[in-house]
């Protein structure tokens, strides 16, 4: 029998970019709770993950889901030099407002506000879009992550030249393209197998 | 050397070898991401033919010739014949565009849409890729240029033309892998081609 899509619930869809939590809600079926093997739990890695539709979504495949996540985290939390964390989530923020993403947008720029102590500035992005002034240094990355974001790819030497010249060294660098490039993955994702909700 | 090393041309030794080698575990998992997604232990719900035709046609989509020889080759390796792999060429060609575009939920973002093509494989090309790769083409296409557009029908199509619910998420983190995996390997090409 063929399966079918589900049909969210009645909810609020979110439509400006915002830092407040939203919730994400799946269009085909998660696996539950109660089928989850010791392999989809390794994949979550993190076993509170159990509780998101999201990850319970990508455990279908568990292998793709694991390599995925471990691929993130160290992309974003290896503290060994490179690009300070706060930057490297706002190219995540970035990516996630160049591609349209609200959902990805909203996590990331949170991180981006808490981490750099910039609220405002996230902010501006979040409403402006990539085009926002936030300072030469922040504007190369965007911009380097919005370029990253084109289809086909539109990041050249200028890019490169750009950021040495705001003070990124190669390590840096390598950190906004592996950002930007992993949130085009994310994007994809989040983007079509659900859809974001306001909570409360 | 991995798939990205071998597709950028990074030497053992080499500056970007050393930058890789400060993020390890990004590396490896990276490799073991492609590993899952066209080497994977256990078929599932998607062939090998069906992954390296659509990676064929997602990597040519972004106008990544290198990277799309290599996935290319995959597809001859999985023995698809070559009215399949003409196909995918013709597919690849037809639905070339430019992204990321699309709408928002109406609104404030309203402003901001910019719409663009849907696209379609036409009636000789569905014949020649068959029901479950045309609909998964079409959905592609939008993972790749536009995304934002993304919506429950589309999903629906392919479970209409015959793709589980399993195979759907194998298939959506390919595509969404490699929009990672060509992006890392033009940027750092771009990279070291500046230092």
């Amino acid at each position: 029998m063929p399966e079918t899509v589900l049909t969210p619930p009645d909810h609020i869809v979110p439509v400006v970019f915002t830092r407040d939590q939203l919730d994400w809600l799946a269009w085909i079926e998660p696996l539950a709770e109660a089928e989850l093997t010791e392999r989809h739990r390794t994949a979550l890695i993190d076993a509170a993950r159990a509780k998101s539709p999201y990850f319970r979504l990508l455990a279908r495949d568990p292998d793709a889901l694991e390599a995925r996540t471990r691929t993130d985290k160290d992309i974003f939390y290896n503290p060994d030099a490179g690009l300070p964390r706060a930057e490297r989530e706002l190219a995540a923020a970035a990516t996630s407002r160049a591609n349209g993403c609200i959902y990805c947008a909203s996590v990331h720029a949170r991180f981006s506000a808490t981490y750099s102590k910039r609220p405002e500035d996230v902010q501006r992005l979040l409403d402006q879009g990539v085009g926002a002034d936030l300072g030469e240094r922040w504007n190369a990355i965007v911009a380097a992550a919005a370029a990253l974001t084109a289809t086909p790819i539109g990041f050249g030497a200028a890019h490169v030249q750009r950021l040495r010249q705001a003070g990124l060294d190669d390590l840096a660098i390598a950190d906004v393209i592996q950002a930007a490039a992993f949130f085009n993955w994310a994007n994809r994702l989040m983007l079509s197998l659900g859809e974001p909700a306001a909570t409360g | 050397m991995d798939v990205i090393d071998s597709l950028v041309g990074i030497a053992p030794g080499s500056a970007l070898d050393a930058i890789r080698a400060r993020r390890p575990d990004a590396r490896t998992h990276a490799q073991a991401s492609w590993r899952a997604l066209f080497a994977p232990t256990e078929p599932g719900d998607v062939s090998a033919a069906e992954r390296y035709a659509a990676a064929v046609f997602v990597v040519a989509l972004h106008g990544e010739a290198a990277t799309a020889d290599f996935y290319r080759q995959g597809l001859a390796g999985t023995g698809a014949g070559s009215a399949l792999c003409a196909a995918v060429e013709t597919a690849a060609a037809e639905a070339a565009g430019q992204g990321p575009y699309g709408r928002y939920p109406a609104g404030p973002l309203s402003a901001e849409d910019s719409p663009g093509p849907s696209w379609q494989p036409g009636a000789v090309l569905q014949a020649a890729l068959g029901p479950r790769l045309a609909a998964a083409f079409a959905h592609l296409h939008m993972l790749v240029f536009h995304p934002r557009d993304a919506d429950l029908a589309s999903l629906q199509s392919l479970l209409d033309a015959g793709w589980s619910t399993t195979g759907i998420v194998t298939l959506s983190q390919l595509a969404a892998f490699l929009a990672f995996q060509v992006r890392v390997v033009s940027g750092l090409r771009t990279l070291a081609a500046v230092s």
